[in-house]
C-alpha cells in the first residue's frame, strides 16, 4: 500500500536523548533550561520561535500555491514528488546530510541568508548515539 | 527521556531566551545588556547625474560614544551603497548579508543588479523578522533604469523618495533638505546641501557627532568621500599638566641603606678555557640567596658546558 518501499519501514523522526547533567530519573536540564514549568514548554519563548521554525515550510506552501495558480495542478504535483525523491536519500541517522538537491529544487543553493551562516547543522557539538539512533530508525530498539 | 527531534536547521537559536526571561524575573537587580545603537544621521538625494549619500561618523552607547569614527554607509554592489541606521550591528549584518545575495543574484542571471531588487530583498528579509532586527535604511544607487533612492525601516516598508533622511538626527536634516532641495541640481549644489544636512544633524542632535561621510554614485561608477568635513574641531586642553620638579615641597626625608655582604666565594676550573666565579650574595633582611649562573664568556668551537655541571 506504501509505495516508497524499504524506506517505508523506517521511522522518519529520530528520538534523541536529552543532554541532562542531573540523575538518571530527571529529564530537566536545569542550567539551559531554567526552571521547569508547563507553560515553558507549550507557548513559544519568543515571538520569532514559531514562525522561524515553520518558516520554509510554509514559503514552500506558498510557492506550490502560486504555481498551482499560474501552471495548473500538474506543476506542483510533479516538483513535490521531486522533493520527496530527494528527501529520500540521506545518510546514516546520526550524520546530517547536506541536503545539495533540495537547496537546489528550493533555489537555496544560489542565496545566502542566515541559515547558512548561524547554527550550521554540519557543525554542530552534539550528535545522537550512533548506536540508538540506527536502532531505532530499524524499528530494533 | 525522549523526544521526537527534527532534522536540525541553520539559522537563529532560542534556547536561551527562556533562561534570560526567568533571570530577569528572579534577580532583581539585574540589568540585561542592550544593542548598541548608532544614534545616526543619515540622509540621501537625487541629483542631476546620479544620487549622493552622506552619513555622520557616531556610534553611541546609551549616552557614550562607542566610536568616534564609524562607517555607516555600506557596500552593496559597485552602483548601489546603503546608509544604515538603528542597532549598529542589525544594520551592519543586514547590509552585509544583502550584499553577498546580490553578488551571487548577479552571477546567476549574468546582469548587473538594480535597486529595486536590493530593496525587495531587504524588505523580504525585515518583515521576516518582524521589525526585532532593527535597521533603518536608506538605499542609493544607479542601474539601468536611472538613480533611485528608497528608504526602508525595520519593519520592511519602503518608500521611493527624491531625498530623505533616517536616524536620529533625521528632524534636523530633512528641514534643511525640505527647504533648499530642488530636482536636477548639479553635483557641486548637490553634495553642498547634503553636507549642510548633515552638519545640521551632527550639531543639533546629540546622538550624531563626527565627521561627514558622503558617497556620490552616477553612471559610470561610486565614489566613497570619508571625512568629507569635519563640523567640530576637537577640543583644545585650556592648561598644562606638566608640572616643573620642586612643585611639590619635600617635607621629611629618611635613608635605609640596604647591605649586603658577600657571604662565599668559589672559584671553580672548567675545560682550560675560562674561570668562572660564583660570588653567592646573601643580604641581611631576606633570606633568599641569589646565584650568577650564566658563564661569563662561550668558546663556540665546543659544546658550551651543561649548566648542571657548573653549579654542581
Amino acid at each position: 500500500m506504501n509505495a516508497r518501499g524499504l524506506g517505508s519501514e523506517l521511522k522518519d523522526s529520530i528520538p534523541v536523548t536529552e543532554l541532562s547533567a542531573s540523575g538518571p530519573f530527571e529529564s530537566h536540564d536545569l542550567l539551559r533550561k531554567g526552571f521547569s514549568c508547563v507553560k515553558n514548554e507549550l507557548l513559544p519563548s519568543h515571538p520569532l520561535e514559531l514562525s522561524e521554525k515553520n518558516f520554509q515550510l510554509n514559503q514552500d506552501k506558498m510557492n506550490f500555491s502560486t504555481l498551482r495558480n499560474i501552471q495548473g495542478l500538474f506543476a506542483p504535483l510533479k516538483l513535490q514528488m521531486e522533493f520527496k525523491a530527494v528527501q529520500q536519500v540521506q545518510r546514516l541517522p546520526f550524520l546530517s546530510s547536506s541536503n545539495l538537491s533540495l537547496d537546489i529544487l528550493r533555489g537555496n543553493d544560489e542565496t545566502i541568508g542566515f541559515e547558512d551562516i548561524l547554527n550550521d547543522p554540519s557543525q554542530s557539538e552534539v550528535m545522537g548515539e550512533p548506536h540508538l539512533m540506527v536502532e531505532y530508525k530499524l524499528g530494533l530498539l | 527521556m525522549l523526544k521526537p527531534a527534527l532534522e536540525p536547521r541553520g539559522g537563529f537559536s532560542f534556547e536561551n531566551c527562556q533562561r534570560n526571561a526567568s533571570l530577569e524575573r528572579v534577580l532583581p537587580g539585574l540589568k540585561v545588556p542592550h544593542a548598541r545603537k548608532t544614534g545616526t544621521t543619515i540622509a540621501g538625494l537625487v541629483f542631476q547625474d546620479g544620487v549622493i549619500l552622506g552619513a555622520d561618523t557616531r556610534a553611541t552607547n546609551d549616552s557614550v560614544v562607542a566610536d568616534k569614527s564609524c562607517e555607516k554607509i555600506h557596500f552593496i554592489a559597485p552602483k548601489i551603497y546603503c546608509c544604515g541606521a538603528g542597532v549598529a550591528a542589525d544594520a551592519e549584518m543586514t547590509t552585509r548579508m544583502v550584499a553577498s545575495k546580490m553578488e551571487l543574484h548577479a552571477l546567476s542571471t549574468g546582469r548587473e543588479a538594480r535597486v529595486a531588487t536590493v530593496t525587495r530583498v531587504l524588505c523580504q528579509t525585515l518583515f521576516r523578522y518582524r521589525g526585532h532586527v532593527g535597521a533603518s535604511l536608506i538605499v542609493g544607487g544607479v542601474d539601468l533604469t536611472g538613480p533611485q533612492l528608497y528608504s526602508v525601516h525595520p519593519h520592511g516598508s519602503y518608500s521611493r523618495l527624491p531625498f530623505t533622511a533616517l536616524g536620529s538626527g533625521q528632524g534636523e536634516a530633512l528641514a534643511v533638505l525640505e527647504d533648499r532641495f530642488q530636482p536636477n541640481m548639479t553635483l557641486e549644489a548637490a553634495q553642498g546641501l547634503l553636507v549642510e544636512a548633515i552638519t545640521a544633524g551632527i550639531l543639533g542632535d546629540l546622538g550624531s557627532g563626527g565627521n561627514v561621510d558622503a558617497c556620490v554614485i552616477t553612471k559610470t561608477g561610486a565614489k566613497l568621500l570619508r571625512t568629507l568635513s569635519s563640523p567640530t574641531e576637537p577640543v583644545k586642553r585650556s592648561g598644562r599638566y606638566h608640572f616643573v620638579p620642586g612643585t611639590t615641597a619635600v617635607l621629611t626625608q629618611t635613608v635605609k641603606p640596604l647591605t649586603l655582604e658577600l657571604v662565599e666565594e668559589t672559584v671553580q676550573a672548567m675545560e682550560r678555557q675560562g674561570f668562572i666565579t660564583l660570588p653567592r650574595l646573601v643580604s641581611n633582611s631576606c633570606n633568599q640567596a641569589s646565584y650568577l649562573c650564566l658563564p661569563k664568556f662561550w668558546h663556540y668551537r665546543r659544546k658550551p658546558p651543561h649548566p648542571a655541571l657548573i653549579c654542581s
